[in-house]
Order: C-alpha cells, then structure tokens, then sequence
C-alpha cells in the first residue's frame, strides 16, 4: 500500500528551483533511500515530507505530498504531522537535558501523562533503539555525557517515542565511527517490521545494504527510482550508472 | 616517570629565543594581564582596608541620625529598588527578546528599528534617564521624589541591557535544538518555552547580573527620582536613597568619610552575594 505519494512536486528558495517535478511513491513498511551528489534535492525532499521547509523563509513548494491518502500541506495540522512523520537529523542533536526527559518531551507534548505510563514509553523506546542497556542506569544524566553514537541512537529513540509510521533520517550516520554507523544500519533494518523508512545517504553501500528501494538525485530531479538491487546492478540510466560507478559525485 | 610535556616559565622563554617579537607580544600580554589584575586588588585592598575598621553595629541601625550615619535604610531600599526596577523590566526585556528572536521574521524592518533603537539606549548617560524620570515620573506623573519614581526610571535604563543580553542568549542556542523539537510535532509556544529558554538561561541571567550591577551603582539618574532621604521608606511613594546615593552623600558633604567607606564594603559585598547567587540559580537550572 502506498504510505507517500509525492506528486509533481517543485519546490523554490527564493528563485533557485531546488526540486524539479518530483513524483515518488513510498509503500508501507520499506526502506527507501534518496542517493544523489551534495546539493542535489536529496534532503530538501525529505525535509518537505514532514514539513520541516516551513521554517525556512523564502521557500515556495507547489504540487502534492499524500500520506494515506490525504494532503499533508492542505488536509492536516501541521504538529500532527511531524507526529505521525517522525525525523532523525544529521548531526545527533540531544536536548541539554537528561537522557529521560529527552525520551519524554514528545510524549508530553501529545499529552502523555503519568510517571508509569511514560516509564513504559521510556524503556519501550530505548530498546526499540538497541540503547537501552548502555543508559538504563544513568537516565537522569545528561544526554549530552553520551558518545556520538550514542546521542543518535537517542534521538531515533526519542522519535520512536511519539510512535510515528514514518521515519525520516536525514544522513543519520555520517558524523559516526564505523561502529556506531553499523549499529544504526542494524537498528534501521529492525525497525523496518513497525515503520517506513526513507533515509538520506552519501553511503552508496549503505544504500545498498539497507534499503528496499533507491532514488537517485541530480540536480533537483530524481534521475531513476527503483528497487536497490535493480538500480544498482541494471541502472536504466547513464548518469545513474556513472554516478554509482563512482565516475562523478 | 618523568613527565615530558610539562609547561614551564622558562621553557617559553627559550622557545622564544630565536623571536624576539613573539617575545615582545608575550610579555606585553603578560603584562596587560597583571595590570589589570593588580588595578583591581588594590582597588579592593583598598576599599576593605579603608572600610572594615569604621564597620560597627550602629552602623546597621534601623534609623539614620546625624549622630549615626546608618547604612541599615540605604541597604533595604537598594534591595527593594533593585527587586522592583528588575520585577518591571526582566519580563517585559526577556519577552520582547523572545518576540525579537522567535516570533519576528529574521530581516523585518521594524526588528532593525527596535534593536538600533535598543543599542541607542544602552549608550545614554544615565542622567539623561534621571532627568527624563524628573520630568515624566516626578512632575508629570505627580509621584514626586518616591521609590516608585526611581525604579521606574531605573527599569527603563536597564530595558535595553536585558533585551540585548536575551537576545544574544537566544541567538546562542543552536537551531538544531529547535528543529528537533518541531520534529517531534512540538508547536512554537512549547518548543520556547521547554527548550530554547531553558538553554538560554545562563545567558539571560548574565544579563539580570549587568542589571544588578548598573541598578546597585547607580547615583546620578536615582538622585532626581528617588530622592536623597536617609530612611526606611513608609511606602513605595516615600523618598529614599540607595547605598551609591548614600555614598555619594556621605562624601560630598565630607563629614562621614569612614561611614561612606564603610557602606563601600557593604555594597562590595552585597554585589558578591547577588552574583554568587544567581550563578548557583543557573547552574541549578541548567542541570535539570
């Protein structure tokens, strides 16, 4: 079943045409991940599927963008969104707070209340992101005492802890060692059984490694969307073929 | 074991050997540094020197007389003009900071204005505020020389510092803080509030404390408002001067110069006690 459904979609900073006619449809329950040289619109896509370019002035977006069904710019409030569409940014960004109240703040935001109740959320979501061994103890430290791989895995936790379907990632792993960076590919395949995945990724083996199916990016268009393995061992395209071939990018 | 990479006077020295302009730099930073350190000890010094022997009992009686200069009214009107000047201008200063900062759009015309304006007012000598609050607070207003007068006038001269200090300690929490909280579907309101303030707080607090400071030093805008008398006041429409005033009284009329040295102790030490204060606030806040 599709989940998004992005429809002839442009999007413009200021006059710059950042994203060019885009049409994608994400099914339930796979990981998608967009590929594609720096500044090419890989983000920018992933950043307007939960509405995060309402921050940012001067940026005009014009077609569709559907999940289950109905428009996320015309049919839903906008906090209920980034609810239902949760994201993972690309530096680990904890708040200055304690590893609990950090998991905590997105319950309480919907209006979760109760000490038990939130435990419950707490350990679920802290499992759920493979962490909860390492700070069980410590959950009133600060987050900030945590290692950089820790602090992702933390803020995917504290995603998880609105119980969204979609996950966003934003290039979850490129401030991490290659530890933590296998960790969170681990935790990401994982995660598949519950949510929708669409991860942002410079890693074309990363690409490969996890996802279901691959967007290709150039230039604010997506040049070749298809399944992982298909794109990456047929691409129909040349400059896809060139660009995973590691002639340019 | 020997330690290798110890740091020593003379080590420096030698590594300067074939530079003699970074030797130069280094001493003359050195210099600056010991300077400024020595200007204030001495200042201190002095001050404590001079002050602690006049220090006695009387000198903290509830009744000022022209036996016994008591520093004790003084003492409470500063704390009550400091509480009210900072209980009128930390909201209104904060919140238009939160406006300036969150809610305006980052190049408005008008948030150019205000922050020009803002930076203008900080620079006014603070007699310019004393005469402004002589004319609107004490004539106009008919509150005459009272309280009242004085930290109203004293709220407008610190508006602009604590606006500026609040927004700068906004600016300084980074944006990935307020997009992790949006994120997470949090609105505006809540997303200031339960992150960005919090962050934000040792910066403003820094601010409160530059306040303080100009609130508890203050003479020339206080002596047009507030009036110069020496006692506990009866309400918030009494006259009654703080311990710079007092100081200032005290040595320009040349009788009691121990008492005005010893009421310079006090406010050394009252200043200490409020900044020792608000850094454990600040520290206790942001550890939660």
């Amino acid at each position: 079943m599709d989940k998004l459904v992005v429809e002839k979609l442009d999007l413009y900073y200021k006059d710059f045409k950042a994203l060019k006619n885009i049409n994608i449809n994400i099914m339930e329950k796979e990981i998608v991940a967009f590929i594609g040289p720096s500044g090419c619109g890989k983000s920018t896509l992933l950043k307007t599927l939960n509405r995060m370019n309402d921050l940012v002035e001067g940026c005009r977006i014009t077609g569709h963008v559907t999940l289950d069904g109905k428009d996320i710019y015309k049919d839903m409030e906008i906090n209920m969104l980034r609810k239902r569409v949760g994201m993972v940014f690309q530096k680990p960004n904890p708040f200055p707070m304690s590893i609990y109240d950090n998991i905590a703040y997105g319950p309480r935001t919907h209006g979760v209340r109760g000490k038990a109740k939130l435990d419950d959320i707490i350990e679920k979501s802290l499992r759920d992101a493979a962490i909860w061994d390492e700070v069980k103890d410590r959950l009133k430290k600060s987050a900030l005492g945590l290692s950089g791989g820790q602090q992702q895995r933390l803020c995917i936790a504290r995603a998880l802890a609105v119980q969204p379907e979609v996950l966003l990632m934003d290039e979850p792993t490129s401030a991490l060692d290659p530890i933590s960076t296998s960790k969170i590919e681990d935790l990401v395949v994982e995660l598949k059984k519950d949510y929708t995945i669409i991860i942002v990724t410079h890693n074309m083996q990363q690409a490969a490694r996890i996802s279901d199916k691959t967007a290709f990016f150039l230039l604010g268009e997506v040049v070749e969307y298809n399944d992982t393995e298909k794109l990456f061992s047929m691409p129909m395209d040349k400059r896809t073929e060139d660009y995973i071939t590691g002639r340019f990018g | 074991m020997e330690i290798i990479n110890k740091h020593t006077l003379k080590g420096s020295l030698k590594s300067y050997r074939n530079n003699p302009f970074s030797a130069f730099l280094f001493l003359l930073v050195m210099l600056a540094t010991v300077l400024s350190f020595l200007t204030l000890l001495f200042l201190v010094g002095y001050i404590l020197i001079n002050g602690i022997p006049n220090i006695s009992l009387d000198l903290f009686d509830f009744t000022y007389t022209t036996e016994n200069a008591s520093v004790m009214p003084a003492l409470i009107n500063t704390l009550i003009m400091t509480a009210l000047a900072l209980l009128v201008s930390g909201p209104i200063g904060i919140f238009s900071a939160i406006y300036l900062v969150e809610y305006a759009k980052r190049d408005n015309r008008l948030v150019n204005v205000i922050r020009i304006t803002a930076e203008t007012l900080a620079g006014i000598p603070s007699i310019v505020y004393g005469l402004f609050g002589l004319l609107f607070f004490v004539t106009a207003l008919g509150w005459s020389y009272s309280i009242l007068a004085g930290a109203f006038t004293l709220a407008i001269m610190i508006l602009p510092l604590i606006m500026r200090t609040t927004e700068e300690a906004l600016k300084s929490v980074p944006d990935v803080y307020r997009e992790g909280s949006y994120g997470l579907g949090a609105g505006k309101l809540r997303t200031v509030f339960k992150i960005v303030l919090p962050a934000a707080v040792p910066g403003i607090l820094a601010g409160i404390i530059l306040a303080t400071g100009r609130i508890v030093g203050e003479t020339a805008a206080l002596i047009y408002t507030a009036g110069t008398v020496a006692q506990i006041p009866k309400n918030l429409m009494s006259s009654g001067r703080t311990l710079s005033v007092h100081m200032y009284n005290l040595a320009s009329e040349g009788l009691y110069m121990n008492q005005a040295y010893a009421t310079a102790v006090v406010l050394l030490i009252i200043v200490v006690i409020i900044n020792t204060i608000s850094g454990v606030v600040a520290k206790k806040i942001t550890k939660e």
